[in-house]
């Protein structure tokens, strides 16, 4: 689907999640990573964040939350850490392994 | 009588009555039901529906707390493509796209995509597909996948090196058709394993396998052969299979998938076959027909992947794009009519993502 104004904007405003605006990227990865439906993935991340499933879809929660646990922030905060970083936390929070963090730890030297 | 602004399955706007909603979200709907042998929407299903059509709001929304993960189709090809992927025709790289679809966009996913978005042409350039997944990986927080079409089509004449089936067909070789087909299909099972699994090594989060089957039976089982022999090199992969119709095209009309024959299998059948391939994500697709109004083709959808939202044995994420999912099919899809189509899929459909 191309045309961002006419599909994302719409969607996103309609029923979006908003990715790490929020919480969707990790309700996302437990769907993928356990295979759970909505409402399951919605639970375990709301338990594991310590805050209600409402609470995942809110801004004003999930804002300052992220920038709390270094999980990554739609905003450019200084030293605040991206990327592998934010996913190696975002694993230790969810309790999974991403691909992205592995092939980065086999690279290592120790 | 009020009249009601509404769309036509093209995008035009048109007014209707409430009654005429409702007479056309039944016979949306009673038309799945009688092609897949599936229930119609109830009565207070399209009452709901009618609803959120002709909401003169400019664009509806579920209620806080109901809200759905999304997942992408071609990458950032929306910000660099041309028309004919309703691109923006700008030019940039994909990992300003990938970041601007995260940040600015509010994407939960996003993939990478080669400009041919296809398995084939992806195979010459894999090396440096690697390494721009890589550099992205290394920035980026949300799930990131690969994303192609198997697109079966490239590997047949004039093309590719196998027959095409349907010029075979007219010349009555209808073995030589079904052989040709059975030839392509292995092909790009191998080259879906080929060029996965070296993105898997380059750290991505997953495949995301658009327009299964949109060569016809062939193509869905040659996918899904290339899909099972994934799950199996790379058992941690997110993988996300969306079809290219309501209905898997029986070109070859025999091909099996684990004994089960794949031609004119419909949204709730196709999700069983996809998750036993070891799919995570089913991309359930319903086409819009540009001749009837929003409210039939709405009903039609849902209808259809509301059957396969409760059948299916992993999440569904409705396809939703220009001309799918009860959505117009026109270049600058209607703001009005993306939103109510959303709405009613998850409302009503009850879709895990979008």
């Amino acid at each position: 689907m191309g045309d961002p104004l006419g599909m994302d904007i719409p969607h996103l405003v309609a029923s979006g999640m908003g990715g790490i605006r929020t919480a969707g990227d990790m309700v996302a990865r437990m769907m993928y990573t356990k295979n759970m439906r909505l409402n399951d993935a919605k639970e375990y991340v709301a338990k594991k964040l310590g805050v209600t499933t409402m609470d995942l879809g809110d801004e004003c929660i999930m804002r300052d939350l992220r920038e709390e646990l270094k999980i990554g922030s739609v905003t450019g905060i200084p030293g605040a850490p991206r990327g592998i970083l934010a996913k190696m936390n975002i694993e230790n929070i969810l309790d999974i392994k991403i691909n992205s963090c592995e092939k980065f730890r086999e690279k290592l030297r120790r | 009588m009020t009249d009601y602004y509404t769309r036509m399955g093209d995008g035009r706007r048109v007014t209707m009555t409430r009654q005429q909603v409702l007479d056309d979200i039944q016979a949306g709907s009673a038309d799945a039901a009688d092609m897949g042998g599936i229930p119609q929407l109830n009565a207070n299903e399209i009452e709901h529906m009618c609803d959120i059509i002709i909401d003169q709001s400019r664009v509806v929304g579920v209620e806080p707390g109901n809200e759905v993960v999304m997942t992408y189709d071609i990458g950032q090809l929306d910000f660099t493509g041309d028309n004919g992927n309703s691109g923006n025709g700008v030019d940039m790289g994909r990992l300003e796209a990938a970041l601007l679809h995260e940040r600015a966009l509010g994407a939960d996913t996003f993939e990478l995509a080669h400009s041919d978005y296809s398995i084939k042409p992806v195979k010459p350039v894999i090396s440096m597909e690697m390494q721009t997944m890589e550099e992205i990986q290394a920035e980026i927080i949300a799930p990131y996948f690969y994303g192609a079409m198997p697109n079966m089509g490239l590997y047949y004449a004039p093309d590719g090196p196998y027959g095409n089936p349907a010029d075979l067909m007219r010349e009555f070789k209808i073995e030589e058709s079904m052989a040709s087909s059975e030839a392509a299909a292995e092909h790009l099972a191998r080259d879906i394993e080929f060029v996965t699994t070296r993105l898997q090594a380059a750290g991505s989060d997953g495949f995301n396998f658009d327009t299964t089957g949109s060569a016809g039976d062939a193509d869905f089982v040659g996918t899904l052969n290339g899909v099972k022999k994934l799950r199996e090199l790379c058992p941690e992969t997110y993988i996300n299979v969306g079809a290219a119709g309501e209905s898997v095209m029986g070109i070859h009309g025999m091909m099996e998938f684990e004994g089960e024959v794949a031609a004119g299998l419909y949204p709730h059948q196709q999700a069983q076959l996809i998750a036993k391939a070891g799919a995570n994500v089913f991309g359930a697709v319903c086409n819009t027909n540009t001749s009837r109004s929003l409210a039939w083709n709405l009903g039609r959808s849902v209808t259809f992947i509301k059957k396969a939202v409760e059948d299916s044995p992993i999440p569904v994420h409705v396809d939703m794009g220009m001309g799918v999912g009860g959505i117009p099919m026109f270049e600058t899809p209607p703001l009005d009519a993306v939103a109510r189509c959303n709405k009613a899929m998850v409302e009503i459909a009850k879709v895990d993502g979008v």
